[in-house]
């Protein structure tokens, strides 16, 4: 009984001291401000793999979802012959919910595990020690590019997939179930707000790409520099970013869009 | 020793893990020599190196590097007093991504603002002296283990260090590439004057370069002095290392609990 009580215990400190530890490597990693000639090409390298190598599955994801929403509403919002607010319907969910949701799980999975793979693979093969050695901080040359372009990324693959997903939604909706285009656009034109829907969707997208950024560099940092560290902090950030992102999307939708 | 230390250990300790690494090491690296620091596996070797390089701290005790108190020092500081270190990893530690090129122009063009072609310049030089200026265009991937030495030694020497540290150099070599790297770390050492930290468990390469040797083990120095005086040691660990026995001070038998009980033969004759 008092071995099991003394692992919890151990186990809720090895969480403290593991959130801690990241508290640490986040402010060293922000601390440091980097020389625009050096750090902005490191900048835009990392917007390519982070940003560019994900439109792919972002623009595929989109465009299936937005079908799929077309389809469901369609189907759902005709048995009460109000399928015109079908746009209504697709854009609202997508620009306030799945848009920022689904990109950062996608985010998550495609460049997370990346970055923690190759971050890890860097301690392991003593790049990062190597790199403190020759007098250049590691934190500033290896993670701070690709915690900004994370975070940078984000936002702009979450709209490209919420565009996406309407067009899609557009597709189905208008193009294959004859919905009339003027009401399919109208609709969406006069419910959609920019500031409760379209800026409240951007906000959550740049807190998913901070939070799984973070996630993912950091496990990458502090793993153990072995092939089975690497494989189990891979998993651990799509697992972590994963729950973090669901977590806080209640939490921003509840103060966003709650009306207590 | 005639020349004055370079690198001061005294009555270091450091543990990990709840285990104690090193227990009182006291220790003097002359200037523009090669030094030796040997010793069995798992004795701490590449963590001295660590701590002379400032990645690690010592949980008590002082490391001085050229008259500066490393672990005292502050980041920015330490970065700075890094650029005068040239540190080659057992693995090489090259970038992946980058080329042989760029990788001997890194340090180069992340520390100073030299033009472009005199960067290339320095780095032929660098891989012309490693004998791997053909080699310039191929990626870490391609080269042999020796060769990626070689490459990372041509790194770490690129902005002319004072010091320069290997870490198990001639671990996993064939004879040619162990050949190549002893007399490379020779004539770095006599042309350019460094001060050399050599860690290692081959003897006979290890002692054929260096001037002066030291043997850690068990948390301490257990014999230091010219290669010639560790021969004559008169420590028996000291022989048992050097002349690679089996058995010894440093027994063959990990510790274990009573042999007869472990084989469940009891009031036996084992």
């Amino acid at each position: 009984m008092m071995d099991r009580i003394a692992a919890l215990g151990r186990g809720g400190l090895d969480v403290i001291s593991s959130f801690g530890r990241s508290g640490r490597f986040l402010v060293g990693v922000l601390a440091g401000i980097p020389r625009p000639a050096t750090g902005f090409p490191l900048l835009l390298r990392q917007l390519y793999f982070v940003g560019v190598l994900s439109l792919a599955i972002v623009v595929v994801s989109g465009l299936f979802i937005g079908m799929v929403l077309g389809l469901q509403g369609y189907t759902i919002l005709s048995d009460y012959g109000s399928e015109a607010a079908i746009g209504q319907m697709i854009a609202l969910t997508l620009v306030r919910e799945l848009g920022p949701v689904v990109t950062a799980l996608l985010f998550a999975g495609r460049a997370g595990s990346a970055l923690t793979a190759e971050i890890g693979l860097m301690k392991a093969t003593e790049q990062l020690s190597s790199m403190e050695m020759m007098g250049v901080d590691p934190l500033r040359r290896v993670i701070a590019p690709r915690l900004w372009a994370g975070f940078i990324a984000m936002p702009v693959l979450a709209i490209i997939f919420s565009v996406v997903g309407i067009w899609g939604g557009m597709l189905v909706g208008v193009d294959w179930l004859g919905v009339f285009e003027g009401a399919f656009w109208g609709n969406m034109q006069s419910s959609v707000d920019f500031v409760d829907d379209v800026l409240n969707g951007v906000i959550k997208s740049v807190v998913f790409g901070f939070v799984c950024a973070w996630i993912a560099v950091y496990q990458g940092y502090d793993c153990v520099p072995t092939s089975a560290g690497i494989s189990s902090a891979t998993t651990k950030t799509v697992v972590y970013s994963s729950l973090a992102v669901l977590g806080l999307d209640f939490v921003l939708t509840a103060v966003m869009f709650g009306d207590f | 020793m005639e020349s004055s230390a370079y690198i001061t250990l005294k009555d270091v300790v450091f543990s990990r893990a709840g285990r104690r690494i090193f227990d009182g090491v006291t220790l003097d690296i002359p200037k523009g020599k090669i030094t030796a620091i040997m010793g069995p596996s798992g004795t701490g070797k590449t963590t001295l190196l660590r701590l002379i390089g400032g990645q690690l701290r010592p949980d008590s005790g002082q490391v001085s590097v050229d008259g500066h108190n490393v672990p005292a020092l502050k980041r920015k500081d330490l970065y700075r007093l890094r650029e005068k270190m040239g540190m080659l990893f057992q693995s090489g530690a090259l970038f992946t991504d980058l080329s042989v090129y760029e990788n001997v122009a890194f340090p180069l063009r992340v520390h100073t603002k030299l033009p472009e072609d005199m960067i290339r310049d320095i780095v032929l030089m660098k891989l012309e002296a490693v004998g791997l200026r053909g080699a310039r265009k191929l990626m870490p991937s391609e080269l042999s283990g020796g060769m990626t030495r070689r490459v990372a030694l041509a790194r770490s020497i690129a902005l002319d260090p004072e010091l320069i540290m290997y870490d198990e150099p001639f671990a996993g070599q064939d004879p040619i590439a162990m050949g190549v790297l002893v007399k490379l770390i020779r004539d770095l050492n006599s042309s350019m004057g460094l001060t050399s930290v050599l860690v290692s468990h081959d003897v006979p390469e290890s002692l054929s370069i260096c001037h002066y040797a030291c043997i850690l083990a068990d948390g301490k120095v257990i014999g230091e002095g010219t290669p010639e005086e560790l021969r004559q040691h008169p420590s028996d660990r000291v022989q048992q290392f050097l002349n690679g026995q089996p058995d010894g001070p440093v027994p063959f038998h990990y510790p274990a609990s009573d042999a007869a009980a472990d084989f469940g033969v009891t009031g036996g004759a084992l």
